[in-house]
């Protein structure tokens, strides 16, 4: 078998014994079942009801939860490897440090990716059991939106585990990275930041590279087309973008984020000293 | 076989390695001994290409870092520490048979041999396996495919006596196509196996000799033990060594592989006032002319 996938398919069993999954699934899984425990199914907030409504609330708890879960877990994993030994033996199989890598990466991003997807797509099929109009499209661009969330903060979390020499360096980076990224959101500091008089362009650009706000921007577009929410920031995002072209930025650009840093991850990782 | 030309190793500021001059051809077997923080393991780490050093290492012309598939394809090795895998064995080992090119079966043989229930462990999580079960699988790994450079880093340190008998034996099946290199801090743990000693101190080599080398590793030595009297503490020890008791436990007899003798008469120095006589003999050799050690 492909070394990569031999080295991917080592991951996944591994992550699958580990606790850190089991509270994952636990915590995403019982998000959905508290969404509909809490009968947000039945109630109508701000014109939307049903399915749409707990796939919103769903993706607004995801985009804060899943970075730090992906962050912490995929950092403490790999460095707690290296510090552990089982770098010193594993690597010394004749297994390729690409395979090796890339295989740890896919595999955890299969990990990663698939107790927050079925989650959503149980709501899906709760809605089809109860005869509700399912929002497809909706549901198609959530799927990539978290796909894309996924992907990136992998990749980042590969980075930091790359750099870091220990475990718990590598959790206090990827916890300050979480952080920060979460405070420049447009709740938070960028409010702040526009109140301080930081010219407007300024303040769109940096929320149009915060992976994070561009999740939640683009999660927000998909019920509230015109952006209403965000206030003036939508015109320059729609002038700029159109809605066609944020979807696509907010799917790609995470994609391409995470897959840089797990480049350089990677290069960082085939040059250092392995165990 | 190994050229390694002027290999130094810094961590940080720290000089692990100076300037090593070392080479290894077939057929050696090398006892790589030194005090903890001599340089041994970081050697090793070198040499398998998990470390970047200054200097030249190659293995058949081959620097392990740059080509390290088809390097550690013809390396098996035992780390002294076993890795906290959670994965079952029977991942384990299908991960390890897929990349080495070796088959699962390869490796489950020399399990069998080593005396590890292989179908009883399969399922289990590696890291739930005792300290000596956990060895003989990595040995199993090491050995169960092709390979002509062992590094093994105090390999027998957990097998019980039995199952070291058979690794020395699978080692002496290796010994003419494969060179050996096995570290240990203390040599008289790996004196009977080699026929040369590196020693390490503070990165510099302070020792590389030759030594005699007329152990033959799969030997066995037939043994007696005469007791002045029988003792209880005595007799649970050497039951470990599977030796059987006549005479109310005054006499006990029982087989020793070749390069455990050093090991074995240092088990009993410990109890040097019970023993009245030891008789050893090669099992393969017969008559009282070929009786190697008799102390009445």
């Amino acid at each position: 078998m492909n070394h990569l996938l031999l080295a991917a398919r080592t991951d996944i069993s591994e992550s699958l014994r580990s606790r850190w999954f089991m509270v994952y699934t636990l915590v995403f899984g019982g998000i959905i079942v508290a969404l509909f425990v809490s009968g947000l199914t039945e109630s109508r907030v701000m014109g939307f009801s049903g399915l749409s409504r707990v796939l919103v609330t769903y993706l607004q708890i995801t985009m804060a939860i899943l970075p730090v879960f992906v962050l912490i877990t995929t950092v403490r994993s790999v460095a707690g490897d290296r510090e552990a030994g089982v770098f010193e033996y594993m690597l010394s199989l004749p297994v390729s440090l690409s395979a090796w890598y890339w295989g740890k990466m896919l595999g955890r991003f299969f990990v990663v990716f698939l107790p927050v997807v079925l989650a959503m797509f149980a709501a899906v099929f709760w809605g089809l059991g109860k005869a509700i109009e399912i929002p497809w499209v909706q549901v198609a661009y959530y799927t990539g939106f978290l796909l894309s969330l996924a992907w990136c903060f992998l990749g980042i979390g590969m980075l930091v585990s790359t750099l870091a020499r220990t475990s718990d360096v590598a959790t206090g980076i990827a916890f300050i990275i979480w952080l920060v990224l979460l405070l420049f959101m447009d709740l938070i500091l960028l409010g702040l930041l526009v109140r301080q008089g930081m010219p407007s362009e300024s303040v769109i650009l940096l929320a149009l590279f915060n992976p994070m706000q561009v999740f939640r921007t683009a999660a927000m577009m998909l019920f509230d087309p015109h952006l209403v929410l965000l206030g003036q920031s939508a015109y320059v995002i729609l002038d700029n973008f159109g809605q066609l072209g944020y979807r696509a930025w907010a799917l790609a650009y995470p994609v391409v984020l995470g897959s840089v840093c797990a480049w350089a991850g990677y290069s960082v990782f085939k040059r250092s000293d392995l165990p | 076989m190994i050229s390694i030309q002027g290999v130094s190793k810094q961590f940080r500021r720290v000089s692990v390695l100076n300037s090593i001059d070392l080479d290894i051809h077939h057929g050696d077997r090398v006892a790589l001994v030194g005090s903890n923080g001599a340089g041994k393991t970081t050697l090793i780490r070198c040499l398998l290409g998990e470390y970047n050093y200054q200097g030249k290492i190659e293995i058949d012309g081959l620097e392990p870092g740059a080509n390290r598939t088809r390097v550690l394809k013809r390396i098996g090795f035992v780390p002294q520490l076993s890795p906290p895998l959670k994965m079952p064995v029977g991942q384990l080992i299908r991960f390890a048979a897929g990349v080495c090119q070796s088959t699962p079966d390869a490796m489950l043989a020399i399990c069998d041999q080593l005396g590890l229930d292989s179908a009883e462990v399969w399922r289990r999580p590696f890291n739930k396996l005792s300290g000596g079960q956990k060895q003989k699988l990595l040995i199993s790994i090491a050995l169960g495919r092709d390979t002509d450079l062992l590094v093994l880093d105090e390999p027998a340190a957990n097998l019980d006596p039995e199952a070291r008998h058979t690794f020395f034996q699978l080692l002496a099946d290796r010994q003419q196509h494969a060179a050996m290199i096995i570290s240990s801090h203390r040599l008289d743990e790996v004196a009977a196996l080699v026929n040369r000693v590196v020693e390490l101190d503070q990165g510099n080599i302070v020792l590389n000799d030759h030594v005699a080398d007329q152990i033959d590793l799969a030997s066995v030595l037939n043994c007696c033990l005469t007791l002045t009297r029988a003792d209880a503490a005595f007799a649970e020890t050497i039951r470990e060594w599977g030796f059987v008791d006549s005479e109310g436990g005054r006499v006990w007899r029982g087989d020793i592989a070749g390069p455990d003798r050093l090991r074995f008469l240092g088990v009993l120095s410990r109890y040097a006032a019970l023993i009245k006589g030891i008789e050893l003999a090669d099992s393969q050799k017969e008559g009282s002319a070929d009786v190697q050690a008799r102390i009445v």
